[in-house]
């Protein structure tokens, strides 16, 4: 197995403009996906249990829950795109094969893949940050750090999506990463809720989950409170993309280069 | 003294297995500057394989392979810059057009938006493709998909081109014309390496060839060589009868006989004899023709090359 560290070029780019050219003929779809649902999460969640819950955390329910779901729309939309869109490209459409007789090698093309993963996560996370700001859940205009937050998410979401995808025998294969790793996730990493209203126990392993302490960095940026341990959070994040990265690219290898 | 050819691809004791299953077995060839170099064989002999490794797309298990006297898969990145590549099976992006296809892949190789749109416009041409820039994909033939990837694999305007099995499936009047325009591109210099299972193919167009059977070279050298070296010039074919044709003549000594199939060959340097007696028994059906490659694959393998 070649287990060389991967080096990352220029032509990495070159993937991730290749994904956004395909994206921008798609462009109607893919913005009602970006904006319709989190709205719809925003308004029938944010107002209907807003009405019973007024506040949690010590911020307006919407705010608590928009940042959340502006965390939960990150790691949904890497995950997404980093299993079902680069098995696509990697296994049916052979994409990967064309690629690959030119200059262009498994580093690069894994590289631009998680770029383009992220630059998607910050596509919808920026649709609900400007949702949620219209319906005032948003404290001021410090939430615009929240951006390259939301690219780091991509960044760190796509790294394991793209290890299940190097291994991965068809689409069917990724129900087990969205029903074991990304659901649970969704759910108990502080979206909907606080942890802290968690079993102790199930805190401790709840605090090794990515979605956790992405929900950590963004929630204090978008309602305005000061942010604690980001150093930690950050690392966290980083630390699943490039271990996740280097994964994707020695498993990739392993089964395109043969 | 011989002039110097300048050699574009050396293979020495190339060894590749996946298992316990042996690919390429030991093989050994050179490829020279402008010529058509044929890998000749069935299907699973190892052709592709070898491509791969030629390619860098795949580590050999020992053996020395260079490619522009550069060491492979080391140089690959390198190496690939100035080779162009056909699929076996086409891979175009279903995404884009076909003009955009082109763009796309010439960025792959760093060439720069408006050197590519000069380049973009000739291999359109080139592919007899002008009127179909913003066609879809989906939307061309199987002939008109082949033709593209070939153009697409002249976007870097290569030194050497590798085609692995470039008419696979398509009809008769397709194939003559990808056979043209890969003569074209000898003309032009350009140096070519292409698997094909198609004794006619193989016939006419490369300058050399080697067959290989189960991962080994069984024989190698010009179309013509190979026949007259291994085969007697003309055939009898006998489609059907050939037990009856046998027993009708007295004796089968002067000719050599094969049977692949239903299919009996009778070889000799001449064969007019042959013919007269065949005319005279009923219910035969035969062939008789110059003897090809398609023989000498027979004759080294005791059977068939494909379809």
């Amino acid at each position: 197995m070649d287990l060389r560290l991967p080096r990352v070029r220029k032509s990495a780019f070159t993937i991730w403009r290749r994904n956004a050219l395909v994206w921008r003929r798609l462009i109607g779809p893919s913005l009602v996906i970006n904006f319709g649902e989190p709205f719809l999460y925003l308004l029938g969640l944010g107002f209907g249990l807003g009405a019973f819950i007024e506040t949690m955390d010590d911020m307006p329910y919407l705010t608590f829950l928009a940042s959340g779901i502006i965390a939960a729309s990150a790691m949904n939309t890497a995950s997404f795109e980093g299993m079902y869109s680069v098995y696509t490209r990697m296994i049916p459409q052979r994409t990967y094969e064309s690629m690959m007789a030119t200059p262009i090698e498994v580093d690069d093309i894994l590289a631009g893949e998680m770029m383009w993963c992220a630059t998607k996560s910050l596509i919808s996370g920026t649709a609900i940050l400007a949702v949620a700001a219209l319906l005032g859940a948003v404290s001021g205009w410090q939430a615009l750090w929240v951006i390259p937050v939301i690219f780091l998410m991509g960044l760190c979401f796509a790294g394991p999506a793209m290890v299940m995808t190097s291994f991965a025998t068809g689409y069917d294969f990724f129900n087990y990463y969205m029903t074991l790793v990304v659901t649970p996730m969704f759910i108990l990493s502080g979206v909907f809720f606080p942890v802290t209203s968690l079993p102790v126990t199930a805190q401790f392993f709840i605090q090794l989950l990515p979605l956790t302490h992405a929900v950590d960095l963004v929630r204090p940026i978008v309602s305005g409170q000061a942010v604690t341990n980001p150093g930690l959070h950050i690392a966290v994040l980083l630390a699943y993309a490039m271990v996740g990265y280097y994964l994707a690219v020695i498993l990739v290898r392993r089964r395109l280069v043969v | 003294m011989p002039e110097k050819i300048n050699k574009i691809v050396r293979i020495d004791g190339l060894k590749k297995s996946y298992k316990t299953n042996t690919v390429v077995d030991g093989i050994s060839f050179d490829v020279s500057q402008g010529k058509c170099f044929g890998l000749l064989g069935p299907n699973g002999a190892g052709k592709t394989t070898t491509l791969r490794l030629i390619l860098g797309l795949s580590p050999a298990d020992s053996g020395a392979l260079s490619v522009f006297d550069l060491a492979m898969p080391a140089n690959a990145r390198l190496v690939r810059q100035r080779i162009g590549v056909v699929p076996q099976s086409d891979n175009l992006d279903p995404d884009f057009t076909v003009a955009e296809n082109l763009y796309i892949y010439g960025s792959y190789f760093q060439i720069s938006r408006s050197a590519l749109a000069k380049r973009i416009k000739e291999l359109l041409e080139f592919a007899g493709l002008q009127d179909r820039a913003e066609t879809k994909i989906g939307a061309l033939s199987g002939g008109m998909q082949r033709r593209l990837t070939i153009a697409r694999a002249l976007v870097n305007d290569p030194e050497l081109i590798v085609l692995d099995e470039p008419t696979t499936g398509l009809d008769p009047q397709a194939r003559h014309m990808i056979w043209g325009r890969l003569r074209k591109l000898m003309q032009q210099g350009k140096t070519l390496l292409l698997t094909t299972h198609y004794m006619e193919e193989a016939e006419r167009l490369c300058d050399e060839l080697i067959v290989m059977e189960q991962g080994k070279i069984i024989a190698q050298g010009s179309p013509t060589q190979l026949i007259h070296k291994n085969v007697e010039s003309e055939v009898v074919e006998v489609r059907s009868g050939g037990e009856q044709a046998i027993k009708f003549l007295d004796d089968t000594n002067g000719y050599r006989v094969e049977k692949a199939g239903d299919t009996h060959y009778f070889y000799s340097n001449n064969a007019s004899e042959l013919v007269i007696k065949f005319e005279k028994i009923k219910d035969i059906v035969f062939l008789h023709r110059p003897a090809n490659l398609e023989d000498v694959f027979l004759k080294l393998t005791g059977r068939e090359l494909v379809d």
